[in-house]
């Protein structure tokens, strides 16, 4: 077992987890944040996509041990019912969520493209996204519903 | 028509009413349950393709702490498969195995690091059989079939079936045309892989939680393969996180966690790997087929013969339909004189195929529209025009007696050809710059339900309480296509209440009254117009009680926005409610929906293609080509959907983009093909299933035909825009490089092979030529009804 | 929940200690971990005991940009960081901008994609798929199955930064047991799927150095199915230097992901060096790499179209430099 200290959400949380022990069973194990999905558990989909220190990464490739002492955002942490980020909201208007798997990687991905460039233009949309799949949309609505948000539009 | 909307609630583009839900990552999929004490299930799999399982010891993996049970082939020996003509799979294997990553047995352990370890304890003692990989391989007669005793061949089931005299309508015809197609069998691959939960609960009944499409087959086959009554089992679906197919059968998981928690006392959870999921399958079936089409100088078909062979995998699944599928739905789409089907299902040791949206009718799509495009090309007409001369009329029956009724066809060709340009374009882009057109048509609901009986297939019930709140039930469980949000619209259309004020209770066999499934396209037509129904009655008891206790005229009461107006007076819905409640008792309604019996005729194998209605789809998809490196891109897509009525248009749109996706998934990329026996790459890294950044801008076009029977008008559009997306990019490859491909997915390197043949002076093709040595019984001769048409 | 096996976990502030703990059996080094943990997790790595990760070293992350234009940069820097820093040569901005998905670039790193781990379809496959097929030669076999008849391994080198580095002449600094080495990059590999680097499993790798390289033009192309997150299944570095009148003074072209090894593709740089730079001499450049490479089916498409691919994608990528 190894201390980790990390910050999720705002809360610090102290645990012991074992070494290889990855981000996305701490999570959604250790700390019950079931928000972060998983569809491949090998990087290769991005549904278990948070953001570490404002960057979107890929949970079940962490190990928990290496993310001590960093900064940890969940889907759980950016909006409630509510008090959704305007993101959260978004995406119910523009029919971006059908299943709803991809739903909280995507919206992170997208929090984090627009925290960093508030006016991406689609193009610039469509390449932060490329890594996290959608089976369902086609992905044209969550490009449309991450638009939506973008400082221009609001 | 079932009723107007009038209210402006049908018809509004809305957001789902989970969507803050799923957006706020508070929807509760099956793993994100959990129990304390529960324990970890694994599936051990077979690394064999065949071969009879002589010992399963399981005695060291017992011994491990930490370790609960263990369960193998002996301890569920009951045989079960989704349809009654196909009871041939065991939750976990008992004889034999058929294809790697067959279930042989499971454990539950207290972690699942040690539920990991011992599975790698069990040891299985193989002797291995003959193995068979390809459809050449299963027509051959052999000692070892996969299913019964040799010598036989690997035959799941055929079907022949002759519909006018063909042989007639190829002699009259001026041209015929043959031709083989291939297409590739693909995975669903939902992003959420298949779980399943079972729990004793406090009063002894066993409680399954599954990522399931249909909780009501999932309960009827656990009793049987458990051995108990239905009513000692609750099940439970959970929000899929999509579906599309594969969650419509039942699995091995779903069967072990329940008897798993049953002979611990303790809750476990199953949770299929990425790989698994691969090998769970029941995916796409691979379709060889060769059609052949008479025509008249002027382009209408006389006559035409279509041959399927399909690779089913291992096991029967949904086969039997499936088979069926890839030869019944041609005619609803063309007015087809006499007609002739023959195909059969092969068994190979491959992971079982099933049903995928568009089920066992995308792959004989793309070849009647590909083979269309072609004939056109023969007779000198426009792809257009040869279709258009064919066309089903609404209001007619076609010749093996599908009912066909409401028609958008022409107006979804009209809209997608105008809005694209297609005539113009055709054959003058630039090479390598492609444009094609295609259409499809699909159910809205098989008009049979999997069990033969003679119940409802949908059945809803709504519950108004004191507050005025009303609840709907329904096991109709969402898959994300949005049948909630559905269920709410139609309630909330006929009672005058926003969608997202309804509580709508879905999927849970204790609570709701009994939907078959969210499968074929069914519960907007079927659920929806149980919903209404139940609506309907209910507001008749309100306005009825209104109007008594206003003592007026109950013509004088109507529903409107949150109130029931009666003249110049209007009465919040939750007083109104209550006046209700006081005048009739409990405010509870039920209704049903049961397809009419007229759809169908009543051949052997007629009891597949029916349904109440069909939607009707045109697709139009502009591609580039390069023709050095083979590569394929679709620039544009242009979708026009007759989808009876739009219930809600954001979600009607949404589910033609991701048809879209899915579909261009299909013809540019995604195969799930095996090297022998061995998966070619049970990943998502392998398996490639397009990203963003293929996707190309897809202009919806939605049609309403509003259909007499759906709800509201309403049909489907689940699968149905799916399926002309494949020949249309196919098409349009043609187009841009004069090259035919008449097998898919468009690898680039098979579209460099098309153009190497057409530089050698060929034809330019890619493709199967021939197809396995196999003799169709003579088929069953069907008269076709009397008011079919006639050349 | 595919799962790691269970691992020890050490992460050492120096250099030097993580170099001695390197020596111990079953230790394996975590830079960013995107290769390395889906390998441990389909238990690629049967006698894996350790992670040494490099997280708490000092000074591994970082570009330099010198006063005469050598660029440093360091073994723990991100490709998101390389795609972001302008001063950086555009083609090394791409090819950073081609691995993998977003995701990925933010937590792998520069060292961890050069020393990324040879891949085969029959290598990077899941548990079951594995005990189904017996083990080929990386895995521990006897043999490779996509060559029986050869006794080597025939993984092939699937990095986009290093057929580029290859193209650029960079060098890489290692530090071992017996101190600090600094090496052409070029000599990092080695044409073996399973020995593919010439270092030893104890050295660590701290920093690429790309010499002033003024008037370089170069360029990357990939070769994959989709716009992200696939492994290039073959990679064309090219890197030209013209003088006034257009004669080619030097040229490296370098194919990734035919072999186990970047391969540098000398015929055709001979064809380039010394010529007027033009569509003859880049045709015939283009079809004298034809020759060199043969990839085998052990990636995704046929190894025929990737063979096919090697002289168009090499002409694209010289023409994108005339
Ligand atoms: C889905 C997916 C897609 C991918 N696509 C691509 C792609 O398109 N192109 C591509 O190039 N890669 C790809 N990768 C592989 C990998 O993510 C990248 O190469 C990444 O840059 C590796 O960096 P890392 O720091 O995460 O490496 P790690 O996983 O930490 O290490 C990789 C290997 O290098 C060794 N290593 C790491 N750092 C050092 C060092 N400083 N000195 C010595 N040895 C070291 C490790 O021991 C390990 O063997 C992909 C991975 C995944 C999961
Ligand atoms: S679960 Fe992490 S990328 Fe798929
Ligand atoms: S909404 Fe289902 S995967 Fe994206």
């Amino acid at each position: 077992m190894e201390p980790v200290t990390l910050t999720v959400n705002g809360a610090t949380r102290r645990l012991f987890v074992p070494p290889q022990r990855t981000l996305l069973e701490t999570v959604r194990e250790d700390l019950g944040l079931t928000g972060t999905k998983h569809g491949c558990e090998l990087g290769e989909c991005g549904a278990c996509t948070v953001l570490i220190d404002g960057v979107p990464i890929l949970s079940c490739l962490t190990l928990t041990v290496n993310a001590t002492d960093c900064e940890i955002v969940t889907i759980e942490g950016i909006g409630s019912m509510t008090e959704p980020h305007p993101l959260q909201r978004s995406f119910g208007e523009h029919g971006a969520a059908q299943c709803g798997y991809c739903t909280p990687a995507m919206i992170l991905t997208a929090k984090a493209l627009l925290d960093r460039d508030p006016n991406p233009s689609e193009e610039t949309i469509a390449e932060a996204i490329a890594g996290n799949m959608c089976r369902c949309t086609g992905y044209l609505s969550i490009l449309s519903a991450v638009a939506a948000v973008t400082e221009e539009n609001q | 028509m079932r009723s107007e909307p009038h209210l402006g609630i049908v018809g509004r583009a809305a957001p789902r009413v989970d969507a803050l839900a799923q957006a706020t990552g508070r929807v509760k999929y099956l793993d994100d349950l959990s129990y304390s004490g529960m324990l970890h299930g694994k599936i051990l799999r077979s690394t064999e393709a065949h071969a009879r399982i002589v010992a399963v010891d399981t005695s060291a993996a017992k011994a491990l702490p930490g370790v609960h049970g263990i369960l193998t082939g002996e301890d569920l020996p009951v045989a079960f498969g989704l349809l009654p003509v196909s009871q041939d799979e065991h939750a976990l294997a008992v004889d034999k195995v058929r294809h790697i990553g067959d279930p042989i047995a499971a454990v539950a352990a207290e972690h699942p690091d040690i539920a990991q370890r011992a599975m790698e304890l069990i040891e299985v003692t193989y002797e291995s059989l003959p193995v068979v990989t390809t459809m050449t391989e299963a027509v051959e007669t052999t000692e070892e079939p996969i299913h019964g005793d040799g010598p036989r061949n690997n035959r799941d089931r055929e079907i022949s079936l002759e519909f006018g005299d063909v042989d007639a309508g190829f002699d009259i015809a001026y041209h015929i045309r043959e031709d083989v197609f291939f297409y590739q069998g693909n995975n669903h691959a939902a992003l959420e892989a298949h779980g399943a939960l079972g729990v004793v609960e406090d009063d002894g009944r066993l409680h399954v939680f599954s990522s399931t499409q249909v909780p009501h087959y999932l309960h009827r086959i656990l009793a049987k393969v458990l051995e108990m009554p239905e009513s000692r089992i609750r099940v439970t679906a959970t929000p899929t996180g999509g579906g599309f197919g594969a969650k419509t059968d039942v699995f091995s998981h779903e069967l072990v966690a329940g008897q798993m928690a049953l002979i611990t006392g303790r809750p476990v959870k199953f949770v299929l790997t990425r790989e698994e999921v691969f090998y769970a399958h029941r995916g796409r079936h691979p379709v060889l087929m060769w059609v052949k089409t008479g025509f008249t100088s002027d382009g209408r078909i006389t006559a035409m013969s279509f041959r399927t062979f399909i690779d089913g995998g291992a096991y029967g699944s949904y086969g039997a339909a499936s088979l069926l599928y890839t030869g019944q739905l041609q005619t609803i789409t063309y007015r087809i004189p006499a007609y002739r089907f023959e195909g059969v299902r092969l068994f190979t040791n491959k992971p079982a195929c099933g049903p995928k949206r568009g089920h066992g009718t995308p792959q004989p799509r793309f070849g009647l529209e590909v083979h269309l495009d072609k004939a056109a090309d023969d007779l000198g007409l426009d792809p257009v025009t040869i279709r258009k001369r064919n066309l089903v009329s609404p209001n007619t029956v076609t010749v093996n007696h599908l009912r066909i009724t409401s028609c958008g066809l022409t107006e979804c060709i009209d809209r997608v050809v105008a809005d694209s340009g297609y005539l113009d374009k055709r054959r003058h882009l630039p090479q390598g710059h492609g444009i094609g057109f295609a259409i499809g048509a699909y159910m809205s609901g098989a008009g049979l339900p999997i069990y033969f009986n003679d119940m409802p297939q949908s059945e809803v019930m709504i519950k108004v309480d004191r507050g005025g709140g009303v609840t709907v039930y329904s096991m109709a469980a969402d898959c994300g296509q949005g049948s909630t949000t559905m269920l709410a619209t139609v309630v909330g259309e006929a009672l005058g209440l926003d969608p997202s004020d309804l509580v709508v209770i879905t999927a849970d066999t204790d609570l709701t009254p009994v939907d078959l499934g969210s499968y074929s396209s069914r519960v907007t037509f079927m659920a929806g117009n149980a919903a209404l129904e139940a609506a309907l009655k209910l507001t008749d008891l309100v306005l009825t009680a209104i109007a008594d206790e206003l003592d007026i005229d109950q013509d004088a009461v109507e529903i409107g926005h949150g109130v029931v107006v009666a003249g110049d007076r209007e009465i919040p819905w939750a007083e109104a409610a209550r006046i209700a409640e006081a005048r009739w008792g409990l405010l509870v309604t039920t209704g049903t929906y049961k397809p009419p019996k007229d759809i169908k005729g009543d051949y052997r194998g007629a009891g597949v293609g029916p349904s109440p209605a069909y939607s009707y789809s045109a697709c139009v998809a502009d591609v580039k080509c390069d023709p050095e490196t083979g590569h394929v891109s679709v620039e544009r897509v242009w979708l026009a959907h007759d989808v009876g009525r739009a219930i809600n248009p954001l979600l009607v749109r949404g589910q033609i983009e991701g048809s879209v996706h899915m579909a261009l998934g299909e013809v540019l990329m995604e195969e799930q093909t095996f090297r022998g026996a061995l998966h070619s790459g049970p990943s998502l890294l392998d398996y490639k299933i397009p990203t963003v950044l293929e996707m190309p801008r897809v202009e919806s076009i939605i049609v309403e035909s509003i259909d007499a029977e759906g709800p509201f008008g309403a049909k489907e559009v689940g699968q149905g825009p799916l399926l002309p997306v494949i020949p249309a990019v196919v098409n349009a490859v043609h187009d841009a490089l004069g090259i035919r491909l008449d097998a898919i997915p468009l690898r680039p390197d098979k579209v460099l092979a098309a153009l190497d043949d057409l530089e050698r002076g060929g034809p330019g093709r890619y493709g199967p030529t021939d197809l396995p040595d196999y003799t169709f019984r003579s088929p069953l001769r069907v008269d076709p009804p009397p008011e079919a048409v006639t050349v | 929940m595919l799962r790691l096996p269970p691992l020890r976990y050490e992460a050492p502030s120096t250099l030097e200690e993580a170099v001695a703990l390197l020596a111990e059996d079953g230790a394996l080094l975590a830079a960013g971990g995107s290769d390395l943990v889906p390998n441990l997790k389909r238990r690629q790595y049967p006698t894996a005991r350790t992670i040494v990760s490099l997280r708490r070293v000092a000074d591994l992350v970082g570009i330099r940009v010198e006063s005469d234009g050598t660029i440093r940069i360091a073994a723990l820097t991100t490709l998101a960081t390389v795609v972001e820093d302008s001063r950086l040569p555009k083609v090394l901005r791409e090819a950073a901008g081609a691995v993998a998905s977003p995701q990925i670039r933010n937590q792998g790193t520069v060292g961890g994609n050069l020393c990324v781990d040879t891949r085969c379809d029959w290598l990077n496959v899941p548990d079951t798929w594995r005990q189904a097929a017996e083990p080929c030669l990386k895995a521990g076999g006897e043999m490779c199955w996509v060559a029986p008849a050869k006794k080597d391994c025939w993984a092939v080198s699937s990095s986009d930064l290093a057929p580029v580095m290859v193209a650029l002449g960079a060098e890489v600094q290692l530090i071992g047991p017996d101190g600090r080495r600094s090496i052409p990059i070029e000599q990092l590999y080695r044409n073996d799927g399973m020995a593919y680097l010439t270092k030893t499993t104890e050295e660590i790798l701290t920093e690429v150095v790309i010499g002033p390289h003024a008037g370089l033009r170069a360029t990357y192309r990939k070769l994959r199915r989709r716009g992200s997150i696939d492994f290039p299944i073959l990679g064309v570095a090219a890197a030209v230097r013209l003088d006034d009148a257009d004669i080619c003074t030097e040229a490296r072209i370098v194919l990734g992901a035919v072999a186990s090894a970047p391969l540098r593709v000398p015929t055709s740089e001979e064809v380039l060096v010394g010529r007027t730079y033009n569509a003859e001499t880049i045709a015939e450049a283009a079809e004298a790499a034809r020759k060199l490479a043969r990839p085998l089916n052990n990636t995704d498409l046929t190894s025929r179209y990737r063979t096919r691919m090697i002289p168009v994608f090499v002409r694209r990528a010289l023409e994108e430099l005339g």
